[in-house]
């Protein structure tokens, strides 16, 4: 017997015979727990605000998508960043053009570490726990060009944010076999002593463009 | 099969590792402060839930309908992900998981005779103590985590099952990486030892082609695998190297993509006390042109299948790892989980660690607890583990009645004339009378000191009031007829 088949065969033996198929037994699964949210959008937009404030992201919101470059230039120079890696696929009117970047669509470890800043879009956030969900394809990057670089500048349209977790996910489920990352604020540890600290292996810096 | 956990086979019971740990005044410290502030932050995190009890309600459901059609679900998520590129391999012990982790780093390092492998905090390795097989075929494996780090490097045993170093302080982790990374000016902030944990294994990383993780949840409709952390080492693992392998205890099974919509809202508010964890990585399979391109999943089973026979043992797999009964428990907090003698400790460690086991070892962790239902407060995923406790203590007792040096046993003994006294009142009131005059012997001030036997152990540190002279029937009894009427 393989390992599998024995496996399999203890389960079934301890489980005796199913009287139900799984489909319909998890379809019977009450979820009574919020799923919808409430708030209008200018309160979702605070709400989404407050939390990235808590887990000191930066944040710029802009009133239209005309001021994308010019925020993203802005936001290099205030450290003087001057390599900027995109996916090719990101649209290049919205790149600086105060600035050379760094296009990636095969590009190798070393080629990628270079680059100091990062920018991409996302698929969705979650205003109540400031989460933004990345799927990895198109303007939205490699999970390379996303990690290496030490600031990570992310770009969310307004509705794109959601109030919850549950409804967040669910724009998300047609690319769910997809890479998906979903980052709430830089890296932070708390190992030590249960000192949070910002910034350990992933980028240290995130900024968050909303338009 | 060699079922493991950890090195609990050989491990001392736990009244006397306890024992030692509550003479360690630092490790005690260090205790109390990490669980006061993850405490905090969780009840904080919590509270702003108004739909906390729906959620634990929904986790709990979904996780005994998961072990419930267990067969189908590993059968689903296999195939899912071996149709997206990945190999899965089942394992029914820990020895066999460590033998196809071996032979797969061996089979993508063909030309390095001392490979090196990065890795992602996983329990479950330690659980089936791959480290040390790893380094016995000459592999070196990598701990990538800052406290699996630090345990790592301070040749140490993890105390807890999120924060695996808590029972350090600043200084002592300072010393461990002033000696083990070279840094002989290293601060003890935690800034400077974050960042020599950055530089140490940025360069690791990057040149690291095989890396090893575990897993959070393993999802059976899509054959997705997710992995929940904070510091972007797990990213780097699941995403640098050409070659990865997770290890997935056969619990971690979820049914549906959507099911993520309770677990991703419990797990990080109940582990760490925030709102979201900063990352989440999911992936399924192999991507093209993005991430590792081999991807093998090692199924284990290491006594799981064991615990489903009986549906009260069963809601211990529902566990999702997240350690609040660990932080809440007041024996945890006194002992640290290294008392325990198991990688599993705290209240979840005490149910988990003996049973996967089939109580062969970790015996002695049932009894440590007050049993005062903490633990089942937090619990996300509402395990009952104050109910387990009491069934595993029963078939612990139960088990030893069936030898002869437990029929005899002085325990077994007076438990059985207990019950035969308890039976009967008459027998019941002369063992009152009998015990009013014996316990004359023992009392000072009002208590009773020094009990001969067992009953020392109890009076050794507990205040234990003698019989009063008078029962209350002895006294109603006495009482004139007139007064026994009704209640005025």
């Amino acid at each position: 017997m393989t390992a599998r088949e024995q496996i399999l065969a203890t389960i079934r033996g301890h489980l005796g015979t199913q009287a139900s198929n799984p489909a319909a037994s998890h379809a019977l699964i009450p979820a009574t727990y919020n799923r919808i949210g409430r708030l209008s959008p200018e309160a979702r937009l605070e709400l989404f605000l407050d939390r990235l404030t808590d887990y000191d992201s930066e944040i710029h919101v802009l009133p239209t998508s005309d001021a994308i470059p010019a925020t993203i230039a802005q936001v290099l120079a205030t450290t003087g960043e001057t390599q900027l890696i995109a996916s090719t696929a990101f649209p290049s009117a919205w790149l600086p053009s105060t600035i050379t970047p760094i296009l990636d669509g095969n590009l190798s470890i070393e080629e990628v570490g270079v680059a100091q800043a990062v920018v991409t879009t996302c698929e969705s956030a979650v205003a109540s726990t400031g989460t933004i969900i990345l799927v990895h394809q198109g303007a939205q990057g490699r999970r390379l060009i996303t990690l290496l670089p030490d600031h990570h500048i992310c770009i969310v349209r307004r509705d794109q944010i959601f109030e919850h977790l549950p409804e967040a996910l669910t724009p998300i489920l047609p690319n769910a076999r997809l890479p998906i990352t979903t980052i709430s604020g830089p890296s932070a540890t708390s190992d030590i002593e249960m000192t949070r600290i910002r910034g350990v292996h992933g980028p240290r810096r995130l900024t968050v463009l909303i338009y | 099969m060699s079922i493991r956990v950890g090195k609990a086979a050989a491990a001392p019971a736990f009244p006397i590792a306890a024992h030692e740990a509550l003479q360690n005044d630092q490790l005690r410290r260090n205790v109390r402060h990490a669980t006061n502030v993850i405490r905090t932050k969780r009840a904080l995190r919590v509270d702003e839930m108004p739909d906390w009890q729906q959620l634990r309600q929904a986790g709990s459901d979904l996780k005994q309908h998961t072990l419930a059609h267990l067969d189908h679900y590993l059968e689903q998520f296999a195939a899912n992900c071996e149709k997206a590129g990945g190999k899965v391999h089942w394992a029914r012990d820990a020895d066999e998981a460590n033998a196809i982790a071996i032979q797969l780093i061996r089979d993508h390092s063909a030309n390095d005779p001392h490979p090196e492998v990065i890795k992602v905090k996983t329990m479950t390795s330690d659980e089936i103590q791959l480290n040390p097989a790893l380094e016995a075929a000459g592999i070196t494996p990598i701990e990538t985590d800052l406290a699996d780090m630090i345990v790592q490097l301070g040749h140490d045993e993890p105390s807890h099952i999120v924060v695996p170093a808590l029972h350090k302080n600043r200084f002592e982790i300072r010393d461990i990486f002033r000696k083990e990374m070279n840094l002989p000016d290293l601060t003890e902030t935690p800034e400077d030892l974050t960042a020599a944990a950055r530089r140490y294994l940025r360069e690791r990383f990057l040149r690291t082609r095989i890396a090893v993780s575990g897993a959070n949840f393993a999802i059976a409709e899509t054959g997705t695998v997710c992995v929940v952390e904070s510091e972007g080492n797990g990213r780097m693992c699941l995403t640098l190297p050409d070659v990865l392998i997770t290890l997935i205890g056969i619990e971690k099974v979820i049914p549906r993509f959507a099911d993520l919509e309770v677990f991703l809202q419990t797990l990080p508010r109940s582990a760490t006390g925030e709102r979201m964890n900063p990352y989440n990585s999911l992936w399924t399979g192999v991507t093209p042109n993005d991430g590792p391109q081999h991807f093998h999943v090692i199924l284990l089973d290491n006594g799981r299948t064991q615990l489903l026979a009986n549906e009260l043992e069963r809601e211990t797999l529902q566990c999702i790892r997240c350690g609040a009964c660990l932080n809440a428990c007041p024996v945890y907090r006194e002992t640290s989980g290294l008392a325990y003698g198991s990688i599993y400790s705290g209240p979840i460690g005490a149910i988990l660690s003996p049973q996967l086991q089939s109580l062969d070892h970790s015996r002695s962790l049932p009894y440590a607890s007050t049993l005062c239902g903490a633990c089942y407060e937090v619990c996300p995923v509402k395990i009952n583990i104050p109910e387990v406790l009491v069934h595993l203590r029963g078939r612990i007792v139960r088990g030893d009645q069936k030898t002869l040096s437990g029929k005899l046993s002085i325990e077994n003994i007076a438990m059985q004339t207990a019950a035969k006294i308890f039976l009967s009142r008459r027998r019941y009131e002369a063992a009152q009378r009998l015990a009013r005059i014996g316990q004359s012997l023992f009392e000072r001030k009002g208590q009773l000191v020094n009990l001969p036997g067992m009953a020392g152990a109890w009076t050794a540190t507990r205040d234990l009031r003698p019989i009063p002279a008078q029962s209350f029937r002895d006294w109603w009894k006495e009482r004139p007829a007139s007064s026994k009427g009704a209640a005025r």
